[in-house]
């Protein structure tokens, strides 16, 4: 047979969310692999991006982390897809964005209730926090946003199937919605 | 005087009375017009503009364009909502609008209209504007951070209410809410719950306290039907339906 459509999928600053909304396709997911399968994603473990046809992505970029991480899937990507509000709009996390990221640090490692041995972590394995929570398409170039917090599991397979089948994509009414 | 006075709009003749605006007698016929800054129970205020429609090759404000004789509409085609989008996106990025978070969402009309004219990102970069949070009230909190400054609370107050709790202050991207007590917090002002400014707010910034979730998410107003069936023009209609 031809060859199979490769996936790829990351998580950024989300909450993995996204990730379960996609295994909610349930026995869909059987269909999927027949004519797809994954690169670098959680649910096989593979850490670095190879070259995939379509990268999904869920959640924002907080850190620097999520930068490296977006740029190397955007090199790898023929696709690149903002799946969920936090990929789409900051989200949930971009709330922290009305306030000091430091005023954000204190209160949870410092000044917070039950913090023990206050300090605020500065191991150099841990990614910087960026000043902001910004929305992936700031940083990188996206081709198609799935929004919904998150997509209903119904949305995402009428994207891909309609995607993989080259057919234009459009939802019905219910499978679009921010919340 | 009974000849009755028509243009046409998607192809369809709309009747109109002389005086009124293109998206009354349109709602009066049962046609949506996308629309947030207009509610047919105010003066037209003619500022969020989307309710943009193509009028003889013009593009105006349908809220505060009277109709006229012959007019040829053009509403609902994708080169005008592409345009509409467009002032919804930035409509978007220029407060915080977290649906996720908002205790309005599935009942929002900036949500509403934007998944009606199909937009599915914000497309601009987002301003993180900061803005505050007025709890002051023991009914009612007000969440700048969702003000898209329609101003339809400045106008309840000061025809319906009789009060002037609102105005916008500034210009530009400066323009704000402001609250008319000497505090500036809506707690020490004239507000009450059963003012008619407490139920115009098209958004989520002006939310009663202490029922947010009652009607839960997903079995809200425009949770399964778009607003062009189920928003005002769902009313107009169980009126005269006037097709020409
Ligand atoms: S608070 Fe609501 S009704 Fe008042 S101007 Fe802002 S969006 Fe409009």
């Amino acid at each position: 047979m031809a060859d199979k459509i490769r996936i790829a999928t990351a998580p950024l600053a989300g909450c993995f969310g996204c990730h379960m909304s996609l295994l909610d396709i349930d026995e869909r997911l059987l269909d999927l692999i027949e004519v797809a399968e994954f690169d670098c994603s959680p649910l096989n473990d593979f850490k670095r991006v190879g070259s995939a046809d379509i990268g999904l992505i869920e959640g924002g970029v907080a850190n620097t982390e999520n930068v490296e991480t977006l740029r190397d899937f955007r090199r790898h990507c023929r696709i690149l897809v903002a799946v969920g509000a936090c990929a789409v709009n900051g989200g949930i996390p971009a709330m922290r964005n009305q306030f000091d990221l430091r005023d954000c640090l204190e209160e949870s490692y410092v000044n917070g209730i039950g913090v023990e041995n206050p300090m605020i972590p500065n191991d150099p394995e841990i990614p910087l926090l960026l000043d902001k929570v910004h929305p992936i398409h700031e940083v990188v170039k996206i081709d198609y946003f799935l929004p919904g917090c998150p997509p209903s599991a119904d949305s995402i397979w009428t994207f891909l199937t309609e995607l993989i089948e080259g057919r234009p994509v459009s939802f019905p009414y219910t499978q679009i919605h921010y919340d | 005087m009974n000849t009755r006075k028509t243009f046409r709009m998607d192809g369809r003749t709309i009747p109109f009375e002389d005086g009124q605006s293109i998206i009354d007698a349109a709602l009066a016929a049962g046609e949506y017009i996308p629309h947030l800054c207009h509610n047919p129970e105010f003066t037209p205020h003619g500022s969020c503009r989307v309710c943009t429609v193509d009028v003889d090759g013009r593009m105006v404000s349908a809220c505060t364009q009277p109709a006229a004789e012959g007019q040829q509409v053009v509403n609902n085609s994708d080169p005008v909502n592409h345009y509409r989008r467009r002032l919804l996106q930035m409509l978007f990025v220029e407060g915080n609008h977290v649906c996720p978070g908002c205790e309005k969402s599935g009942a929002c009309q900036l949500q509403a209209v934007a998944y009606y004219t199909g937009m599915l990102a914000p497309h601009f970069t987002h301003f993180f504007p900061r803005r505050e949070v007025d709890a002051s009230h023991p009914d009612t909190v007000i969440d700048f951070n969702r003000c898209i400054l329609c101003e339809l609370c400045v106008r309840a107050s000061r025809d319906v209410d009789g009060k002037n709790v609102f105005s916008i202050s500034g210009r530009g991207i400066q323009s704000r809410l402001i609250i008319n007590s000497n505090t500036g917090r809506l707690g020490d002002s004239d507000y009450d719950r059963a003012d008619k400014a407490a139920s115009v707010c098209p958004v989520g910034a002006i939310l009663p306290k202490h029922q947010g979730y009652e009607v839960p998410i997903g079995e809200r107003l425009y949770d399964q039907r778009p607003i062009s069936v189920v928003g005002d023009v769902a009313q107009a209609k169980q009126g005269d339906n006037g097709d020409g």
